[in-house]
């Protein structure tokens, strides 16, 4: 787990990859839908259940109140169990709980996550769980911490098409190899999604805005490797960085 | 380094396509299993994405491309390092007369501790009303105790039964789910360290204490054996084991003396605190029918001598199984 709210996992292979926690409001929201879905559940099933009172009032309020017990606490279990670390909620929000070393869930982990929600929801609206999801590195609330769990996003991401966003349009600095090597040397990952990014959302931005936003970006660009004069006359800001990019993601 | 990125991204794209393809069945179907073969094929694919995330790693540029390989592994790495039991059938009796009495007797000593907690609240409770007869008032939990146990014992005993007529199932309902719910606070509070378990039971013990103390004073020692042996015998410990329970994750939490990380100490007694309380629930299911549709019943409808025999019995019952059953055999 690093500073930047990164669950890290080392896997036997040795290879690396990030598990990112979902935050408590996030979850809160599942959790709203999920309590809906459960208000709901108990309504409808309270209905049929009524149907008993026909023959004997006392036996339907027994059920109804021995249903509504085993709705409000085994809804969570079961779902999560049968969908791996999801309910509808959860999915909803594209969020997922896994074993806080990104194995699946066994069922005791999701029966003591879900039952120590007594503590959690202690002493009213969640405030002990919230307190420690906001308090924890790995936002979690008591009952992730008892079952070694981690409520984190579920991330589907598709491999992006670079080829596309970047086709058919000439690249002056293509003609310097050399600098495009030493570009690629001093450019961190994070200073080239940068550039990237603004390339993706430029249509979203207002016109002044995406002037100084890309000038700050090619004048931080032009401090790292110098092209001569001649190569960058005529082009504007905007056209340098998505050039930059280009050279970047496009060997 | 890779030299050529776009060489390589045109070689693998197909496996990533492939292995995605396979992560999506598995993410609609949870349940859906694979063939020998189509595992092997999972495992490569999931190897030589893995392999192709090592490389791509070194390389400065493409984040997004390592952000979906690095989604790809994520999810095929749960899959491939599957945690869970293999799905042997689930044996309810197996599981009640061996694999929870085990693992009771596998915690006797937190299971002592709760026991001399409820005990020890329950000689202050009974204490307090023995020496301060208007410590009755401010202890006893419902309005109906702080009445004249004698006067309690004659009404109940004129009405014959009838005071649960037409509700004794809802009673029955009630006293399940209100039970269930305190063993699983009484649990849950393990997570202050056990601070809070032990809270609950000693204060459980305190309203024992001063219910048992009033009765006796009031020379109601058979009603009240009566009244509390058939359902108490069986709620009572059950309520202890919850405290157990809650206990042992305290000190999981505390880790006294010892070298293991605290992930890797919750991780070890998850599964028995899972089977603690689900053995509670059972104890408590069977307490709660037992309280509404006999307990309630007293002199003349059903002698005292028998409830209490009865009470006795059950509480043998009980102590054989989380004494006895289990033993020798093989754990499942």
């Amino acid at each position: 787990m690093n500073k930047t709210n990164k669950l890290t996992i080392r896997t036997p292979e040795g290879i690396t990859f990030s598990l990112f926690p979902a935050s408590p409001v996030i979850r809160l929201l599942a959790y709203s839908i999920d309590f809906l879905i459960i208000i709901t559940l108990n309504m409808f099933v309270s209905k049929i259940i009524s149907i008993l009172s026909i023959f004997s009032q006392d036996l339907a309020q027994a059920f109804s109140i021995l249903i509504f017990f085993a709705i409000s606490i085994a809804y969570t279990i079961l779902i999560e169990w049968i969908w791996n670390g999801q309910t509808v909620g959860k999915k909803i929000m594209k969020i997922r709980v896994v074993d806080k070393n990104g194995l699946n869930l066994r069922f005791s982990q999701i029966v003591i996550r879900n039952l120590l929600r007594f503590i959690d929801a202690f002493p009213a609206f969640y405030l002990l769980g919230g307190i420690s999801s906001l308090i924890s590195s790995k936002s979690q609330r008591l009952g992730d911490i008892a079952a070694n769990t981690v409520v984190i996003w579920n991330r589907n991401v598709k491999e992006p098409n670079f080829e596309k966003l970047f086709s058919g349009k000439y690249n002056s600095l293509r003609e310097y190899p050399h600098l495009i090597a030493r570009l690629r040397q001093k450019v961190s990952p994070e200073e080239a999604d940068i550039a990237l990014r603004a390339i993706m959302r430029r249509d979203g931005l207002n016109p002044s805005s995406r002037v100084e936003i890309f000038n700050v970006i090619s004048q931080h660009f032009k401090k790292i490797t110098e092209f001569d004069e001649e190569t960058l006359e005529g082009i504007s800001d905007e056209q340098y960085v998505r050039n930059i990019a280009d050279v970047l993601y496009n060997t | 380094m890779i030299i050529d990125l776009d060489k390589f991204i045109e070689e693998e794209n197909i496996f990533w396509e492939e292995l995605e393809k396979v992560l999506r069945i598995s993410d609609a179907e949870p349940g859906h299993k694979m063939s020998l073969e189509e595992l092997k094929r999972f495992h490569y694919l999931y190897e030589r994405t893995s392999a192709g995330l090592a490389r791509i790693s070194t390389f400065s540029a493409k984040q997004e491309l390592r952000e979906y390989l690095e989604s790809l592994v994520a999810r095929a790495f749960a899959n491939i390092h599957e945690n869970r039991r293999s799905k042997t059938k689930f044996s309810p009796f197996k599981w009640f007369f061996h694999t929870f009495p085990t693992t009771f007797r596998k915690y006797i000593k937190a299971f002592t501790i709760a026991l001399l907690i409820i005990s020890a609240g329950a000689i202050f409770g009974g204490g307090a009303v023995y020496f301060d007869t208007d410590a009755k008032q401010v202890i006893m939990p419902f309005e109906g105790l702080k009445k004249s146990p004698t006067e309690r014992v004659k009404k109940e005993e004129s009405s014959k039964g009838t005071h649960l007529e037409n509700r004794k199932s809802s009673f029955a309902s009630h006293l399940m789910a209100n039970n269930i719910r305190v063993s699983i606070f009484v649990l849950a509070l393990g997570m202050t360290f056990g601070v809070g378990t032990v809270l609950v039971l000693f204060i459980n013990g305190i309203y024992l204490g001063a219910v048992m103390a009033d009765y006796i004073m009031a020379g109601q020692t058979k009603f009240l054996a009566g009244w509390l042996l058939p359902h108490g015998s069986i709620e009572i410990p059950a309520i202890i084991i919850a405290g157990q329970a809650g206990l042992l994750l305290g000190s999981a939490l505390i880790g006294w003396e010892t070298p293991v990380p605290l992930g890797d100490r919750l991780r070890k007694i998850g599964g028995d605190l899972t089977t603690l309380i689900f053995g509670v629930a059972v104890l408590l299911v069977w307490a709660g029918i037992i309280e509404s549709f006999f307990s309630q019943y007293h002199e003349p409808v059903i002698s005292y001598s028998f409830k209490i025999v009865f009470g006795f019995f059950q509480l043998t019952l009980l102590v054989l199984l989380l004494s006895i059953s289990g033993r020798g055999k093989q754990q499942i």
